[in-house]
């Protein structure tokens, strides 16, 4: 609020630093440990490294099989996303702009999918995927995100489409487009910022899901970066240095993107899911 | 003046009469994103709801109708019943922690500490993170040793006699879970309270202050009232987020000591892929979405008619 600094905001800004430095506790283990030789680990737990032993990145990095499975998570990631906001806006164009019932109703059945665990669906859909000979394939992975995001996408679609106006829209049907047209040239552009808040969103689902790849990738050699983790952590079972610098590789794609676009993503959380 | 606005109204009325079918989207704009919803989401759940009263396992040849049978050994089972105990506690009190925290934060960065934008930064990060990876690192974080992880920190700051194994503890693994949860997601809560704050006009708090209105009072008559919609959003997104809680008990636990941090999700994961019961998976699967269903619905009943609008 517009007051002044006073010696009560002092206070309240010394407290809160203070609990931040607190809160940020794991993570400067993390990175302590991470740059320490195997002995430093457990003799110094919470000092700083010596000196930076880097040989435990490029050990993680070939143990873990971290360079396929970045490469792994980025195709399916930008797949899924890519489809996702294509179909979510086209599907939602419909819904914002039929007052129908049955448009009513539809829209009412993708909200549906918002609270529907998708555990219910886990069994059959795993031989659906089977029998489609798809378990192991990106597509199988790529067609598991869209549908389950969906939901979410035609929500923020649909939200954002109602309270925008029709005119432009208008306008073009009057100079002849054609309903593809006025979407791909007229509303697709106007709903950039909702466009963002669905990437934002979906990205980071997307690329954090440990189950699905899991279930659907095991034994494949696709594996995404959070199954890679699994297995390495499994198989490296209390060498923390190696772990630290595993899980280090493993967040920093999506802490690096985040700091570069941390306002948006901020805003895309808060306007997105404030709904 | 007054004639041309007249005229515009009569030809837009002519032109929505006169443009009728054609000016409607086309219903072919959906079908693609239906179909893969109705293919991913919808049959497959469906199916699953009726798979929870059949003996379907790995195993079987033929799938029969059991009835309640499921559902009844779930209720006598001591791991599910665990299960569902946790997940019902985890479904509580994370809720609470992190929407409590949460709110704490907004409040105090919503004034002019010089540092919030860096703060708001670094609360919010964890919330981008791979709930697995950030599990595996509490888990190193927890560690029992007396000189690692959290035991450590205690130690250097005198409070050795707190030091516990944290996982390994029946009676505080769970909490330790949950800690670990609410550390991860509170910046999410605190940027929709953040936005909530934005949204509520100065001059009632100005108005308010006028009047005599006291800190407590502007937050009790002001804040909370008009932060309402956030609280609804933060409450019920995290309501369905717990009761599904998964990576991290699988990360840090695997559901024990014992079966004292088993969620519905873990025991559904081990009984249909480790023991190939699927019949008994689905029935699982179903008192989840039963039981988030419920919660939901209620949330939204209570908390919507407390909402005021500006």
């Amino acid at each position: 609020m517009s007051r002044r600094y006073t010696w009560r905001t002092f206070v309240l800004e010394v407290a809160l630093i203070a609990f931040a430095l607190l809160f940020m506790f794991p993570l400067y283990v993390l990175v302590v440990q991470a740059f320490k030789p195997p002995a430093a680990v457990a003799a110094s737990p919470l000092g700083l490294p010596k000196q930076l032993y880097l040989a435990n990145f490029s050990g993680a990095w070939s143990a873990a099989g971290l360079g396929p499975a970045l490469l792994n998570s980025t195709i399916i990631t930008t797949c899924s996303v890519a489809l996702l906001v294509g179909l979510g806006s086209l599907a939602a164009f419909v819904l914002a702009r039929r007052q129908s019932k049955l448009s009513a109703g539809l829209f009412l059945l993708f909200l549906l999918g918002i609270i529907l665990p998708f555990q219910l669906a886990l069994i059959p859909l795993y031989q659906l995927i089977k029998s489609l000979h798809l378990l192991g394939t990106y597509a199988a992975m790529v067609v598991f995100h869209v549908g389950t995001l969906l939901p979410l996408a035609i929500f923020l679609y649909v939200g954002f489409l109602r309270t925008t106006t029709r005119t432009y829209e208008e306008a073009a049907l009057i100079d002849g487009a054609n309903h593809l047209q006025t979407f791909a040239y007229v509303v697709f552009p106007l709903m950039r910022p909702i466009t963002g808040t669905v990437i934002i969103l979906s990205t980071i689902i997307v690329w954090n899901d440990f189950f699905t790849p899991l279930l659907y990738l095991s034994g494949s050699g696709r594996q995404t970066v959070p199954v890679a983790i699994y297995s390495f952590v499994g198989q490296y079972v209390s060498q923390w240095n190696l772990i630290f610098a595993g899980l280090i590789i493993g967040v920093a794609p999506i802490l690096i993107a985040f700091f570069l676009l941390q306002r948006s993503v901020i805003q895309g959380f808060a306007s997105g899911l404030k709904g | 003046m007054v004639d041309a606005n007249v005229r515009h109204a009569r030809a837009k009325r002519i032109f929505k009469r006169g443009a009728g079918r054609r000016a409607e989207v086309p219903w072919t704009f959906i079908a693609p994103a239906l179909l893969l919803y109705l293919f991913i989401v919808i049959y497959p759940s469906l199916a699953g709801a009726i798979y929870a009263f059949t003996d379907w396992t790995a195993l079987s040849q033929n799938v029969t109708f059991t009835g309640l049978a499921n559902l009844k050994q779930l209720l006598s089972d001591a791991q599910a019943r665990s299960a569902l105990k946790n997940s019902l506690v985890i479904a509580l009190f994370i809720p609470i922690l992190q929407n409590g925290f949460g709110l704490l934060l907004a409040l105090g960065l919503n004034t002019n500490v010089k540092s919030r934008y860096v703060l708001r930064t670094i609360f919010f990060a964890p919330a981008v993170l791979s709930p697995l990876i950030v599990s595996y690192l509490w888990q190193y974080i927890y560690n029992p040793f007396p000189d690692q992880g959290l035991n450590g920190l205690l130690g250097a700051v005198g409070l050795g006699v707190l030091r516990q194994d944290w996982l390994g503890n029946p009676s505080l693994s769970l909490g330790s879970i949950i800690a670990t949860v609410v550390w991860q997601n509170m910046g999410v809560s605190m940027v929709i309270f953040l936005a909530g704050l934005q949204s509520i006009p100065k001059e009632f708090y100005e108005a308010a202050e006028l009047d005599g209105a006291g800190a407590s009072g502007r937050f009790r008559h002001i804040t909370l009232p008009l932060l309402a919609p956030a609280i609804t959003v933060n409450l019920v997104l995290t309501l369905i987020a717990s009761l599904k809680l998964f990576d991290q008990v699988f990360a840090m636990t695997s559901g024990g000591p014992g079966y004292a941090t088993e969620t519905l999700s873990t025991v559904l994961f081990k009984q249909t892929f480790l023991f190939g019961r699927f019949g008994y998976g689905a029935m699982i699967a179903l008192v989840l979405t039963v039981i988030v269903a419920i919660f939901a619905f209620i949330q939204l009943k209570v908390l919507r008619s407390r909402e005021v609008s500006m």
